[in-house]
């Protein structure tokens, strides 16, 4: 198993105001956010990034708008710092929302760039992103995912094709020449993710033999990880752990109370993820017609994706460190804990050869991560890269 | 009666009621809504077609997607498909927003333009925000708003059955595809405005917090001859909220005048 370190870079000292107000993303204003404090924070969690590479885990960022829990507005720019700051963790950027960007091709060449600039250590996550993403990007919900495979087929030919100029006139995207320079360091293009919460997603991933991944919540990734594998067959290839991420909040320490602390404090990160003014949680199209109906029947409500054993919503805002950990949101306690948590959870869903390991969030302050860090590359990581010792790149057969 | 028709390769959904002069009722983004009573008391007066908007009731979307303009191109084919002659066209919100679309391109199957409350026109600044924007605000922000008095527009969606829900899902969905970014207008529509060469009467509640009098009265100044006639106790809708007054004020404006 390969784990991959991840923090969304949070500016916490805004969160109190921003849940006094209801919302603490879109419109909770940017007097809340003070420059200095940014200036130290920022700095504060590229060294964090660093130590990762020190320590031999991988390395996730993601990007956020508009938003107090995630200072990180650009994936290509946290990693281009990060890439020349490391030399051997693999770089995850998971990833670009796609379906908000204006400008695919230019999508291409950033993530080509970084490619080369690393030595061909990125992997690509090309994402649909989160509903309250639609208001800062203003970008259509109601054929968001039009929009998305569109933006994805042209990627993946800009970043693959060889002997352009080709021409692009599709729905969305209109391009008369285009022709990468750089192109990739990997060929044909760096490897693919994506994210999703649906069997749906798991199905459309197998199709294209890309990894998929997701976010802390187990009774989604059964069913998905089920699709996937079930498309693969059909398809005549083996879909193996390597094609497959989830994502856990992470706090280990010497002792079970210093692991379970470490990880109620970096929870903090799903507790206040959808603290949002309601009207961007839901914009028209970017969910399900069935879930809509679910929701208009409910009188409104709202489930997060986090859900227990039984499938019930379980509400993020308030949830406690057990509830999470009975979720498989969290793993947490000390090293032998966290190792069986892990394990107990990758078997449950058939095995999975990517841990996102949010490691931080928040108010988990630089020792107490840099301890968290540390000690899981120490005593944890060993014995799950023993547990799926190779990735076996299932997906490179399916390519054949 | 409610039929399916199919124009340019795309089924339409289209309620017709009564006898008359023809009477070209496009809804408004939430939807037609036929159970209400506009489209009754229109139809004691007009034979009035009543179309569900591609993505609204059961009229797919125009291949997956469409725009504004594929409405109004839709609408002046299905002029054409059903004869009109001197037809009544009237819009509201998005309909409205359409029905000028459509006079801007051809006028000749139409003697009379009705607007309420339209959307689709640029006004103000560009840092100045004409038409409320729906999406950025709670539902209960959105009722007091929307309407004089909020009861009006307050849905029980719990009591709804799953197939009305999803009409109004989809309708939503709709409504964004079409007026998500440019906001609720066209910016080159205003320029062509002047082309409306039928006499133009557009209502307008007094209570409209999505576009206000104000909104109504940039309208009138760019269609020569039009005049503003606003509608007390009504808000964004005054067909829907106070009908009887709509009706009565669209009937003495239709028929007040010879062709």
């Amino acid at each position: 198993m390969r784990v991959w370190y991840f923090s969304e870079m949070a500016y916490h000292p805004a969160w109190e105001e921003g849940l006094k107000r209801g919302s603490l993303r879109v419109v909770l204003p940017n007097a809340n956010y003070d420059p200095e404090i940014g200036h130290r924070l920022l700095n504060r969690y590229l060294d964090e990034f660093r130590l990762c590479d020190e320590v031999g885990l991988d390395i996730m960022v993601n990007e956020h708008h508009s938003t107090s829990t995630c200072l990180t507005i650009s994936v290509p720019m946290a990693l281009a710092v990060i890439a020349r700051e490391t030399k051997r963790a693999r770089l995850l950027s998971l990833g670009n929302p796609i379906a908000n960007r204006p400008d695919p091709v230019r999508v291409a060449e950033e993530m080509a760039w970084l490619d080369v600039l690393s030595g061909g250590r990125l992997e690509m996550g090309l994402v649909k992103g989160a509903p309250y993403e639609i208001a800062p990007a203003n970008s259509n919900p109601a054929n968001l995912m039009r929009r998305y495979w569109e933006a994805h087929d042209l990627i993946l030919k800009a970043m693959s094709t060889t002997d352009g100029p080709f021409s692009w006139e599709g729905e969305f995207f209109h391009y008369r020449n285009v022709n990468i320079w750089p192109r990739p360091y990997q060929q044909p293009t760096p490897p693919v993710w994506m994210t999703g919460l649906s069997p749906e997603t798991g199905r459309m991933a197998a199709e294209r033999g890309h990894v998929v991944g997701t976010l802390l919540s187990l009774s989604a990734a059964g069913p998905m990880f089920d699709a996937y594998r079930k498309r693969a067959q059909e398809l005549g290839w083996t879909a193996g752990p390597d094609r497959f991420a989830y994502a856990a909040v992470v706090g280990v320490g010497t002792t079970r109370e210093e692991g379970l602390r470490r990880a109620n404090l970096a929870a903090d990160y799903v507790r206040t993820s959808v603290v949002v003014a309601e009207a961007f949680t839901n914009p028209p199209g970017y969910n399900s017609l069935a879930a809509n109906i679910a929701m208009l029947k409910s009188g409104g409500k709202r489930g997060g994706f986090v859900r227990d054993r039984h499938g019930n919503p379980v509400d993020q805002r308030t949830a406690t460190i057990e509830q999470l950990l009975e979720s498989g949101t969290c793993f947490a306690g000390t090293p032998d804990d966290v190792y069986n948590q892990i394990k107990a959870l990758s078997d449950s869903v058939g095995g999975f050869g990517n841990l996102l390991m949010f490691g931080q969030g928040g108010f988990l302050d630089h020792a107490d991560t840099v301890a968290n860090i540390t000690l899981f590359a120490k005593e944890v990581l060993p014995r799950l890269r023993e547990l799926s010792p190779e990735s076996n790149k299932t997906a490179a057969v399916a390519a054949q | 009666m409610t039929r399916t028709i199919a124009l340019a390769g795309t089924p339409l959904e289209l309620v017709e009621r009564g006898q008359g002069r023809p009477l070209l009722f496009l809804h408004a983004g939430e939807g037609l809504a036929p159970e209400r009573p506009w489209l009754d008391l229109l139809s004691r007066r007009y034979r009035v077609i009543a179309p569900c908007h591609p993505g609204y009731g059961n009229s797919p979307l125009i291949d997956g997607g469409g725009s504004v303009d594929d409405l109004a191109y839709l609408y002046l084919d299905l002029a054409a498909e059903l004869g009109l002659d001197g037809a009544v066209l009237v819009g509201a919100d998005l309909g409205g927003w359409i029905a000028a679309e459509m006079m801007v391109r051809s006028s000749a199957r139409f003697s009379r333009l009705v607007l309420t409350a339209p959307l689709g026109i640029k006004l103000r600044g560009r840092d100045e925000r004409d038409i409320a924007d729906i999406h950025a605000m709670t539902p209960a922000e959105y009722l007091r708003l929307a309407w004089a008095d909020a009861r009006n527009g307050d849905v029980d969606y719990t009591a709804l059955p799953d197939s009305e829900l999803a009409a109004i899902v989809r309708g939503r969905e709709a409504f964004a595809l079409y007026g998500w970014k440019p906001y609720m207008h066209n910016p080159r529509l205003k320029r062509w405005l002047h082309r409306i060469d039928r006499p133009t009467l557009l209502l307008w509640g007094a209570a409209d917090g999505i576009v206000t009098p104000f909104y109504g009265e940039g309208w009138r100044q760019e269609i020569a001859g039009a005049r503003i006639d606003v509608i007390p106790d009504a808000g964004h809708f005054p067909h829907w909220e106070q009908p009887e007054e709509f009706v009565q004020r669209l009937s003495a404006f239709v028929d007040g005048r010879n062709d």
